[in-house]
């Protein structure tokens, strides 16, 4: 049997003595897609980070593809990959600069002809020779996917994949997320506070909430067990309630938290 | 395992042809920078070069003028090049760690196989590559225009360089180690470091004229033996090597020194969560 894809038992992180994640315990089994959900500051992006081993954590343990991502994070960092808008890629570089930058750095084999898929996956043809500062918020995204994908990542971590993109352009990515993992069979985790992405993308919700996840289940499930009809509904009666953290406990309408 | 994931065959990490591979398109990377960008490409040419100009006409005139320099005409270009070296060296390294920085692309590199000590030997490439853009240019016109020939330094020009390079990059690793730890704020270090460290590194003077409490600090950097070194070739004729072995002892400490302190500053920066905020 194999190894899940990530694996991440009471993982705490304090900074400057606050807490920005706490008690966080979740599972993505290989070829699911499992999405981080919660309000700006619930600890999603800090979540992702302790999983590519760019933060380290206060305490807990994170396993990605069975490896210790604290003390052996480089073992496996050539079977993931990830995309945030918090970075960029070099603006000066081509974007065909770029892919082969990356590709070279991942240990691609055929760099060259891992770009050329790519360009056709992605649409990118008409883009290689363009300086990556040049580009749309569009464009750059998709630049930005390709390098994640350049390595065939096994796990794909994906930091608000569709903010700042036109609706358009969000569906078009949605969509070639969902056919891409479905036709390569790679873990997905994914941190948005987009309900539509997340109900279109992912298999299991984790709902995060001042560092804490506070609920967890299929997007349909937790629909259903809030007694609301979309998932935003869900999101606000979480992001809303004025309760203590409750650490899990049960949020759902009517239950005493 | 997921048998429709794996179909790009991943190298065992701590292999070397790998680490090499990465190291590599670390290089690549800046060489497609400075391709793109000329100006880039000349400013690295143009100091060493008005410098050396400006060192040439002051040594035509002190050779009718001073004594001291009518011992050896090569003495001041000699010694404004190699000075280059070590500066070329510091702002070599830091400038491409810095680079990394301003296109915010730390984030990638850092959750990408590259190892942090990978990284430091890319930016020791980049630090050779542009100081050799730099300063042979210049060496090569030391010679058309003011007869000053560096490399009649002979074999012991090669340690000297290796020496000064090596300084350069260890005082590069300590600035990249506090932009690492106090943000993009400190940058201006990059170009104000190695400055501090001018006046105690007898680069155009004996060590002999500074204060005796100077003379120490200088005889503790790598930098003053190398130029004891070279003025004892230029002015007596003779290869001090132990001169040349006092600063390959001083330049390994420094090294090991700044090296222990980038990668503690890394490590700390992945406590701290700085590696996406830096750059921002």
């Amino acid at each position: 049997m194999s190894d899940p894809a990530v694996e991440v038992s009471n993982l705490v992180k304090w900074f400057n003595g606050a807490p920005a994640v706490r008690d966080v315990s979740f599972t993505v089994a290989a070829g699911q897609t499992v999405a981080l959900l919660g309000a700006n500051g619930a600890g999603k992006t800090t979540t992702i980070s302790m999983l590519l081993g760019l933060v380290l954590p206060s305490a807990g343990r994170v396993r990605v593809l069975g490896h210790d991502m604290v003390r052996h994070r480089h073992r496996v960092l050539h079977r993931i990959n990830f995309s945030s808008p918090y970075v960029d890629l070099p603006r000066r570089l081509t974007v065909e600069q770029n892919l082969l930058f990356f590709g070279r750095l991942y240990g691609v084999p055929a760099p060259k002809a891992r770009l050329a898929e790519l360009a056709q996956d992605l649409n990118l043809a008409g883009l290689l020779k363009k300086p990556g500062g040049q580009l749309s918020a569009g464009q750059k995204t998709r630049v930005s996917l390709a390098k994640a994908l350049i390595n065939k990542p096994e796990l794909l971590l994906l930091d608000e994949p569709t903010a700042s993109l036109d609706p358009d352009t969000a569906d078009w990515m949605r969509g070639y997320l969902k056919g891409y993992q479905a036709r390569s069979g790679c873990a997905i985790l994914l941190a948005s506070h987009n309900m539509t992405e997340v109900e279109r993308l992912a298999g299991q919700v984790l709902i995060m909430r001042r560092g804490r996840i506070v609920d967890r289940g299929a997007p349909g499930a937790l629909i259903e067990s809030y007694g609301h009809r979309t998932l935003e509904e869900v999101f606000l009666d979480i992001a809303r309630a004025t309760e203590p953290d409750t650490g899990g406990q049960d949020l759902r309408a009517g239950a005493a938290p | 395992m997921n048998a429709k994931t794996r179909t790009v065959s991943t190298p065992a990490p701590r292999a070397l042809a790998p680490a090499l591979t990465r190291i590599g398109a670390m290089v690549l990377r800046h060489v497609y920078l400075m391709r793109t960008s000329w100006p880039r490409l000349f400013e690295l040419m143009y100091w060493p070069t008005v410098q050396m100009i400006l060192w040439g006409f002051i040594t035509r005139f002190l050779l009718t003028n001073s004594s001291y320099i009518a011992q050896a005409a090569g003495l001041l270009i000699s010694a404004v090049l190699l000075w280059d070296v070590l500066f070329r060296g510091q702002l070599g390294l830091s400038l491409s760690f810095l680079e990394e920085v301003w296109s915010r692309n730390l984030g990638n590199l850092s959750v990408s196989p590259l190892r942090p000590s990978e990284f430091l030997l890319s930016l020791m490439v980049m630090s050779l590559l542009r100081t050799l853009i730099g300063v042979l240019p210049a060496a090569g016109l030391a010679i058309v225009f003011f007869e000053a020939n560096l490399f009649a330094l002979g074999l012991p020009l090669i340690g000297f360089f290796t020496i000064l390079l090596m300084f350069g990059w260890a005082i590069g690793m300590m600035v990249c180690a506090l932009i690492l730890r106090v943000g993009q704020g400190a940058e201006s270090v990059a170009w104000l470091a190695i400055f501090l460290l001018a006046p105690v590194s007898a680069i155009y003077y004996p060590v002999s004229v500074l204060p005796d409490w100077l003379q120490f600090l200088a005889w503790s950097l790598p930098s003053a033996p190398v130029f004891e070194g070279m003025r004892a070739i230029l002015i007596d004729g003779t290869t001090r090597l132990d001169l040349m072995a006092h600063a390959l002892g001083l330049v390994l400490v420094y090294l090991s020194i700044g090296a222990g302190l980038f990668l503690y500053a890394f490590h700390v920066a992945r406590r701290r969560g700085l590696l996406l905020q830096i750059g921002e």
